[in-house]
């Protein structure tokens, strides 16, 4: 039970700070970050430059990760490459979380004919083929950075809908909910005051998955060059290197390898969330 | 009866929700700047303003657009797909010609995932404390946060390359022209990584649902009763628990066809495996507009039906819902 003084908030964070591997996840992502926001001022070679000799092996005291097939610096690519890769992947999942809130909200609030139209919306969304329908949105319309973050945010809110509308029908029927009814708060005020901030913890939870499948979802579509040509990627790298895969492995291992630990690190804290946040696992 | 009655039910449901994808993707293909006439005109490279207007009647592109959408939600329903611009062929033969490959790289990586994922996940339950389900952790960590391109390639590195005991890609050898047993063998011999890379992605969470349910179901009083009465540990683990723990793995491995979908795009194009995949990615590139509203209604017509055998299963594996007939 929770000691006095001690907000929910406050104590989901005791939890959270006990948990080993959501640390290690905290601090990927600190460095990370920490790298996508003051690397590209320090390193200041630009990834789209020849720098050297094609292929150039990693070690090179002039290229320390060498470089890819045209010669272009692969450590600049990593520096830089994360940025667009890291923002489409939060903004895709606001996205998702907007939209998934309101639709979430609105039906498991309402009930009746709301759910079951809505209902009939997500099922529609979650019968597209996501990843094909996002290819053709971005081909069909100029690919750049927005419209890849609109095509991921467009086709990947189904999940967080369906989490939200559970929390809401599962929460509305608590007396708190009735109490505010009773007193006369408007049904707006019921679910923006009082249902939606008690349903948040695992929206939370949720939200921070969906940010690691976003950049997923971002790195594969910018691997088929289906994105800004002029922006740097890592997955871009790994799709424009991908043929000289038995000649120059460095330069498809390491953006992977940056992908691969931003979502790792994602999942961790998220998992690490989800155990602080609830509650049956806390008494363990 | 009921039951019949339900799968009815749902089956025009399904049907009216297709026609919706239809008529959200053609006008989506419809809004996009450019249409089939000014493809063929730049490929010509430039043609008279008469040559134009004749060719866009002749293509129907000339009238609205809700007598475009009828004339081709008419022709869908017919059965008819239409014309692929660029293989100038009939858009269902070239799905089909692609079907079997795409079937056959989904229907291995969901085996390997679905065999694998919950043998793991049921001794990793078993053993909660061990070093087996930390590794179990690992792979599922691994499965959920690596792009699936890029493990393919690590594999292809490893096993094409630095061991090299395995295909490069392609769906079989060609040059060598091996015919019935040998040739089968063949296939499976180049299905090995692409199914092993888009199983991967599945198995992490196949492992994970199998783990946490099994937890909770050798937590529950029939499992206690079971052991009480002297039952055989396997026999409760197999006959009692792994049936029920199973219930939220058939549920999420059909939910999840649209994402295999996602997958097995990438996949192929890592492999070059003669599938759907590679072939809507084609199709998009050139925009080949009839192929794309094909191949989009193909893959919705496969979540759909996907969706509608995990509710079939779902019934079969529940013995609860089993006994209601």
């Amino acid at each position: 039970m929770a000691e006095a003084g001690r907000s929910p908030w406050q104590e989901a964070w005791a939890v959270f700070r006990r948990n080993r591997a959501a640390l290690i996840g905290l601090a990927i992502l600190g460095v990370i970050g920490l790298v996508l926001a003051v690397g590209p001022l320090l390193y200041r070679v630009d990834p789209f430059d020849i720098v050297g000799a094609p292929m150039t092996p990693p070690g090179d005291p002039d290229v320390l990760l060498g470089t890819d097939y045209l010669g272009r610096d692969i450590l600049a690519g990593l520096v830089r490459g994360g940025r667009p890769t890291v923002l489409v992947g939060i903004c895709a999942a606001m996205i998702t979380t907007v939209i998934g809130i309101t639709i979430g909200s609105l039906s498991g609030y309402y009930g009746r004919g709301t759910d079951r139209m809505l209902g009939r919306v997500v099922e529609f969304f979650q019968v597209l083929p996501a990843l094909l329908f996002a290819m053709v949105l971005i081909t069909l319309f100029e690919p750049s950075l927005l419209t890849v973050t609109l095509a991921i945010g467009v086709v990947a809110w189904t999940g967080m809908a369906r989490l939200t509308r559970a929390e809401f029908l599962r929460i509305r029927q608590l007396d708190f909910v009735r109490s505010a009814r009773a007193i006369g708060a408007s049904n707006a005020r019921i679910i923006l005051a009082t249902i939606l901030p008690n349903a948040l913890p695992p929206i939370i939870v949720s939200a921070t998955l969906a940010t690691g499948t976003a950049i997923l979802f971002e790195a594969g579509l910018s691997f088929l060059g289906l994105t800004d040509p002029n922006v740097m990627s890592w997955g871009l790298m790994i799709g424009s290197s991908r043929n000289y895969l038995r000649e120059a492995w460095w330069a498809v291992t390491f953006p992977g390898l940056c992908i691969f630990l931003t979502v790792l690190g994602i999942s961790l804290v998220g998992d690490g969330l989800n155990d602080a946040f609830n509650p049956k696992l806390r008494q363990r | 009866m009921a039951y019949l009655a339900i799968v009815l039910r749902r089956v025009v449901q399904a049907i009216g929700l297709l026609a919706a994808v239809a008529i959200l993707n053609f006008t989506l293909i419809h809004l996009a700047p450019g249409d089939i006439v000014s493809t063929i005109v730049g490929e010509m490279g430039g043609a008279s303003e008469e040559t134009i207007a004749e060719l866009r009647r002749a293509y129907g592109v000339d009238r609205s657009y809700l007598e475009q959408l009828g004339i081709y939600l008419a022709r869908v329903a017919g059965g008819d797909l239409g014309t692929s611009i660029y293989y100038n062929k009939p858009v269902f033969l070239l799905i089909l010609d692609r079907v079997p490959a795409t079937v056959l790289l989904l229907l291995a990586a969901l085996t390997l995932a679905l065999v694998a994922g919950t043998a793991l996940g049921v001794l990793a339950a078993r053993y909660p404390r061990g070093w087996f389900a930390a590794a179990v952790n690992l792979v599922s960590l691994f499965g959920f946060s690596a792009p699936v391109f890029w493990s393919g390639l690590m594999l292809l590195l490893l096993f094409a390359s630095a061991i090299p005991i395995l295909p490069p890609g392609g769906f079989y050898d060609v040059v060598a022209g091996a015919q019935g047993l040998a040739k089968a063998l063949d296939i499976a011999h180049h299905l090995v990584l692409p199914a092993t890379t888009l199983a991967l992605i599945f198995l992490a969470l196949y492992s994970r649902l199998a783990r946490a349910s099994m937890i909770e179901v050798l937590g529950s009083d029939y499992v206690r009763t079971a052991r009480a009465k002297g039952l055989p540990e396997r026999t409760v683990i197999f006959k009692h628990a792994l049936r029920n723990a199973l219930l939220p793995v058939v549920t999420v491995a059909g939910l999840q066809f649209s994402a295999m979908l996602a997958g097995a795009v990438l996949v192929e194009t890592v492999f070059t495996w003669p599938g759907l995949g590679q072939l809507a990615f084609e199709s998009i590139l050139r925009r080949d507009n009839q192929l794309i509203l094909g191949i989009l209604l193909l893959s919705a017509v496969l979540v759909t039906f996907g969706n509608l055998i995990t509710d079939v299963l779902y019934r079969i594996v529940d013995p609860r819902i089993k006994t209601d007939g």
